[in-house]
């Protein structure tokens, strides 16, 4: 039986890398990856947490996540794509349309 | 609640004249043909008018109770009823608001060209905000109107207004926006207060805390303040005018800015009496100010309409004066004059802007010797003029001396200051006339050879007549008027009174420690 | 009731006629329309005097007009014997001038807008007249003014004429401005604008006071203080005379109507209405005496040396409006609207002869440029000589009886009295020169206008001499109903007549005494006439070498005492630049400032604000890991 705190570790170190893969890389599709290895870290935790707290709740989020990854994927490629024919980029320095 | 008379008619008649037009703005949303939406949209507001019309012919003038209401439950929860209803305050409003919407539609036929059928959505939508504003009975009902009433208007500002068009509509937009904040507010302090209603007759008839009515009273004021506008946030009101289409202006002129008065009288004086005596002082003294500052301002405007716009400052000091007046003469003075000023302005706006769409200019020394020119429109102009500086036998003057009467009564000192603007009136509004029309004509206008000046037509002398029978009508036999308001009137001044448990000095004097 | 009710409402239909289908169908023949119905009126006016005479008077109210609360106000007519008089003066006046005008209108352009306006100004005289309350008569006071407007600016394209109507418009206003209050103030202590109510109960609120901005003010004497404001307006006494010259711009048939024979007359009519509140002020009826004499001899002043024909007139119409508050002041009610009658006939004449004269020179007005007119214009020149007899005081012409009874009457009223008398009779003097100097100047002499101008020189058609005789019969006629009883018993008609509403004056003079003051009055006459005589036809270079002589005293008369000059400079360019620079100024920077500002301050703190937002989504990253971070350490550490 692993014990609770090895996921919870995992966890912590899935996000470390979705964190600092966010922060550092320059290409918007890696980016984006990132944010989802942020979200997978978390249902890590959270299906850890409910087998350990024999509750369904925990499951129930990480299918509410897993749908808003989705959707948040299937939006956001697509603004990539539309963006990319407008502007041939994708490094994230290089977009700041909402520079104020 | 016995202080209300259910519709007795077979059909929801205040319902029908508050939504027909906006059952006509959703028709014209399928109307394509540019010449049939100016049709559909005359064909609802005159519609609308005779839908109202009935309303006279049953309304019991011997009560002040609300009359033609209707209540039904709509969000229960919240203690928000659709309740409507009218009284002898609100009922001649409606007419003033239907009389108007049909002139603006027919004021536009020519003059608007771009984007026709928004724009007859936007008259229309505007007519429903303010019809709904003068029947609501329900506090939620009153603020969904009252804000309502605003986009249709700025959006007549923003998009058919002249060069400046967007900054005027923002400052009229924010300006009221700032004071209804606050309104909103002090209903919510009032429904916590009151243990959950909305219910403005109820409210009415409770009493506050005088500290509380002072805060309450405040920040109603705000709304209503710089609705009316009262001096010193009217600025708002020459920009927008002069910025607005003609139909914005009348309405705006006519009817927007009587939503201030008229919240005075159905909101501050009947639920805040003894703030309203606190608050006296000030409130006249303002109202003193906007007449002799707004009469003043007239002299140095070099824009037709702006001048007018100024002219209206003084004249709803006029109004502001006569309702805290707090006696008959003053408040039934002070209701007519709305009433007058929304006929005598409204007219002179439409003038304008019939003016306008030959001359393309609005600065006075433009023009001259127009009376030459256009004799008819002299001739009207000249009607209204002295209707403005209220000439006996036009509708000006029974309201201003009506409302000089009441402030003399109330305190003399505010009579004689107020018949100041008289005299100032005469000289502003009769020099702007002889600049326009006396005199020769401007050389250089002649020689720019733009623009042949062509009399009134025949739909614009069909637009201005209404108004001008009415001129004549007040002026002649204003009781067919005022006989209307006498019932409410009294009760309003009775409920002022009665309610004054803190009539006697020392007891203000008192509260005023305790406040500060 | 009806037929009462016709004696306004005719002229009333003949100005809506006209004025809407005068344009388009009626044009010149819109004499067809007014002349009827001014003849109309009168003749009804005259039933009514007879139906008054014989004892009736009338009260009736027609319809309830204002109603608020305790406020009510009817449009009534009240015809008794005071107002009799006036609707007779004002509608045969009236019918006179009407159809002088269809000569003297002839041909110009706005013909039924001439008519129309007149007959609108009949029918607001009469209102005024006939009302039976205050506010009515505030009406037709207000109404009459309004035409007043339309006709002296009737000529709108001249600059003159338009800045002239607006003069006496807003003048008129400020006299108003004090009798809108006064009818306020009669209202709240009398609860009641009805003539008789009021009235009658005028003598149980003597003495009461009320507090004026910490002054305890005598109640009547404020009252009939500030009806006397709408009357100093309205009958151009000083200091509001100013409108009254001006308004000579307008057409003679106007200035000799509205501004000698019936309109500026409104005045008088109304202190002599409102007798029993004047009657206990004391401080009122000496205000009004005082007022009066000081504009009879101030206005007589000024006319000596005006060179405008009507102006000379319209100069001696205030003077002689003076003499009639003078009359009015010192409690000769009847006296004063006595010299209205009369005044009205001569005063009228005068401004129609001329009209006849400009007519015939084709709109001079200077008499300057006059002289020797009386061989073109025979009936022109005699109807003038009467004319003149009359308001010189000549012994059996009407202006003799009525300003002997003024002075008379002055004389008899104590220590102020005989002052203004002194008063008058130095006027008189002054009246008798100038007017004589008119004579002098425009009909004898030799001709000093153009050549071109003299050869079309002719007398005045007949349907413009034909009144001007009629108005001669009444201006040598007319006082004969007032004939003082020390010539004839029972001569002083009108007086009697007029007692029951106006009371008759008390004191009597001895025969001596009235026969010095009557002596004094026909010397003056006399010796104006001669010392004119002396210096407009027999030395004819004197008035040049006089006015170098006393050159500052000449010019201060002739340009009037410089009091245009002084409103201007005091009240019109401080209003004017205050307007623009101060008020305007503070409405565009300071409110319009704080307006702007708060938006404006809002605006420069976003746009530093706006730099946080870089647009780089690795910064918000790194910003929102950082507040995640710090939001958990602070958890962890303050836990």
């Amino acid at each position: 039986m692993v014990p609770l705190s090895w996921y919870i570790i995992l966890s912590a170190v899935v996000f470390s890398i979705g964190v600092i893969g966010f922060l550092t890389r320059r290409n918007l599709i890696m980016t984006f990856m990132s944010i989802e290895l942020m979200l997978n870290s978390v249902n890590i935790s959270f299906v850890a947490f409910s087998h350990y707290l024999q509750s369904m709740r925990g499951q129930i989020i990480v299918f509410f996540v897993i749908a808003v990854a989705a959707a948040e994927t299937a939006i956001g490629l697509a603004i990539i794509i539309a963006y990319y024919k407008n502007n041939p980029t994708i490094k994230v320095d290089e977009i700041n349309l909402l520079k104020g | 609640m016995e202080d209300i008379i259910y519709n007795q008619l077979d059909y929801s008649i205040l319902s029908w004249t508050v939504f027909l037009p906006v059952i006509g703005a959703a028709l014209l949303l399928f109307i394509r043909n540019v010449s049939a939406v100016r049709w559909t949209a005359l064909l609802f507001t005159i519609a609308n008018f005779f839908v109202a019309l009935p309303l006279l012919k049953h309304f019991d003038k011997s009560t002040y109770k609300m009359q033609f209401v209707e209540k039904s439950e709509w969000i229960p929860s919240w203690g928000i009823n659709y309740f409507i209803g009218i009284d002898g305050i609100s009922i001649l409003f409606i007419f003033l608001t239907a009389i108007l919407s049909i002139l603006s539609v027919l004021v536009s036929w020519k003059s608007i060209e771009k984007k026709v059928k928004e724009f007859h959505i936007a008259i229309l939508t505007l007519e429903a905000g303010m019809l709904g504003v003068f029947v609501a009975l329900d506090f939620f009902l009153f603020y969904l109107f009252w804000e309502a009433m605003l986009i249709p208007m700025f959006l007549l500002i923003g998009v058919w207004g002249g060069q400046n068009r967007v900054y005027a509509a923002i400052k009229f937009f924010l300006y009221t926006l700032a004071g209804s904040v606050l309104m909103l507010v002090g209903i919510v302090v009032l429904y916590f207060t009151s243990g959950g209603t909305l219910d403005i007759l109820a409210l009415s008839s409770m009493q506050y805390p005088f500290q509380l009515q002072c805060w309450l009273f405040l920040a109603f004021f705000a709304a209503f303040a710089v609705k009316v506008p009262m001096f010193p946030v009217h600025t708002w009101l020459p920009d927008a005018h002069t910025e607005a289409p003609t139909a914005g202006s009348v309405i705006l002129a006519g009817v927007l800015i009587k939503m201030g008065a008229y919240g005075f009288l159905r909101f501050s004086m009947p639920m805040f009496p003894d703030a309203t005596k606190f608050f006296l002082g000030p409130v006249l003294i303002l109202s003193i100010i906007a007449i002799v500052y707004g009469a003043l301002v007239c002299f140095a405007q070099k824009d037709f309409k702006r001048l007018i716009a100024y002219s209206s400052v003084s004249h709803m000091g006029f109004i502001t004066l006569g309702l805290f007046a707090l006696n008959t003469q003053g408040v039934e003075g002070g209701i007519l004059q709305m009433l007058n000023h929304g006929i005598i302005t409204g007219a002179m706006f439409l003038m304008i802007g019939i003016i306008y769409e030959r001359t393309h200019t609005r600065v006075i020394a433009d023009y001259g010797g127009f009376a030459r020119l256009v004799p008819w429109f002299a001739g009207f102009f000249i009607i209204l003029t002295f209707a403005s500086i209220g000439l006996p036998g036009t509708n000006g003057f029974i309201g201003e001396f009506l409302i000089i009467f009441g402030a003399f009564k109330a305190r003399m000192i505010f009579g004689v200051l107020a018949a100041t603007g008289i005299i100032l009136g005469a000289g502003y509004m009769l020099w702007l006339y002889q600049r326009v029309f006396f005199q020769d004509a401007n050389p250089d206008y002649e020689a720019s050879g733009r623009h042949p000046v062509s009399d009134l037509n025949m739909r614009e002398v069909i637009t201005l007549i209404p108004l001008f029978v009415l001129v004549f009508w007040i002026g002649f036999y204003p009781n067919t008027f005022l006989e209307y308001m006498h019932a409410s009137v009294e009760h309003l001044i009775q409920q002022m009174n009665l309610t004054a448990v803190a009539g006697n000095e020392n007891m203000i004097a008192k509260y005023i420690t305790e406040i500060f | 009731m009806l037929k009462y009710t016709l004696i306004p409402l005719l002229p009333f239909l003949s100005f809506l006629i006209n004025i809407l289908f005068g344009r388009n169908f009626i044009k010149d023949r819109a004499h067809w329309i007014a002349v009827p119905a001014v003849v109309g009126s009168f003749l009804l006016a005259v039933s009514a005097f007879l139906d008054v005479a014989g004892g009736r008077d009338i009260n009736v109210n027609i319809y309830s007009w204002i109603v608020s609360g305790s406020f009510n106000v009817s449009v009534g007519f009240l015809i008794d014997r005071l107002s009799a008089i006036m609707l007779i003066v004002v509608t045969s006046i009236s019918t006179l001038i009407f159809i002088y005008s269809i000569g003297y209108m002839h041909g110009d352009g706005g013909y039924y807008r001439f008519f129309a306006y007149l007959s609108l100004f009949v029918f607001s005289m009469l209102i005024l007249v006939m009302a039976n309350n205050f506010l009515l008569m505030y009406f037709g006071w207000e109404a009459v003014g309004l035409c007043s407007y339309f006709l002296i600016g009737y000529w709108f394209h001249k600059k003159s004429a338009a800045d002239a109507g607006k003069k006496a418009f807003i003048v008129n206003r400020f006299g108003d401005f004090g009798f809108g209050l006064g009818v306020i103030l009669i209202f709240l202590t009398f609860g009641s604008m009805d003539y008789m109510q009021v009235f009658g109960e005028a003598g149980g609120i003597a003495g009461q006071t009320i507090n004026l901005l910490g002054y305890d003010v005598n109640l009547i004497t404020l009252i009939c203080l500030l009806l006397f404001c709408g009357a100093v307006g309205k009958s151009a006494q000083v200091p509001l005379h100013v409108w009254l010259p001006d308004a000579m711009e307008g057409p003679t048939p106007v200035s000799a109507l509205i501004h000698a024979a019936t309109m500026v007359t409104a005045g008088v009519f109304m202190v002599a209405r409102c007798n029993p509140l004047f009657n206990l002020s004391e401080v009122a009826m000496n205000t009004v005496a005082i007022v009066g004499g000081v504009t009879a001899i101030f206005a007589a002043t000024i006319a000596l040396v005006q060179t405008d024909i009507k102006r000379v007139i319209a100069y001696s119409t205030v003077s002689q409006l003076g003499y009639m508050f003078l009359a009015l002041g010192v409690g000769a009610y009847s006296a004063a609207i006595f010299h209205l009658y009369t005044h009205a006939y001569f005063k009228a004449l005068l401004f129609l002869g001329s009209g006849s004269v400009i007519h015939a020179l084709h709109d001079e007005q200077n008499m300057q440029k006059m002289g020797g007119l009386k061989k073109y214009m025979p009936v022109t020149y005699w109807v003038f000589i009467l004319a003149t007899l009359s308001i010189t005081g000549i012994p059996f012409f009407s202006g003799f009886f009525s300003k002997d009874e003024i002075l008379w009457r002055a004389y008899l009223a104590g220590d102020l009295g005989k002052f203004l008398w002194f008063l008058g009779t130095l006027a008189a003097l002054l009246t008798a020169f100038y007017s004589w100097r008119l004579i002098y100047l425009t009909f004898h002499g030799k001709f000093r206008g153009t050549h071109e101008q003299e050869e079309h020189l002719h007398e005045s058609p007949p349907v413009i001499t034909v009144p001007l005789m009629l108005l001669a019969v009444g201006a040598v006629a007319a006082g004969w109903v007032g004939i003082p009883p020390i010539f004839a018993e029972h001569g002083d008609k009108i007086g009697e007549f007029l007692a029951p509403v106006l009371g008759y004056p008390e004191g009597e003079g001895t025969h001596a005494q009235e026969y010095f003051v009557m002596g004094a009055s026909i010397f003056v006459a006399v010796a104006g006439w001669i010392i004119a005589y002396t210096m407009y036809l027999k030395k004819t270079e004197l008035p040049q070498k006089l006015g170098a002589a006393f050159q500052p005293v000449y010019k201060l008369l002739f340009n009037k005492y410089y009091i245009d000059e002084l409103y201007s400079k005091t009240i019109v360019q401080p209003t004017l630049k205050a307007s623009d620079k101060i008020i305007l100024g503070f409405d565009t920077y300071i409110i319009e400032g704080i307006v702007n500002g708060i938006p404006n301050l809002i605006g420069a703190f976003s746009r530093k604000l706006r730099k946080i937002q870089t647009g780089l989504l690795s910064d918000y990253g790194l910003i929102m890991a950082i507040g995640a971070l710090s939001i958990i350490g602070v958890w962890i550490f303050l836990r």
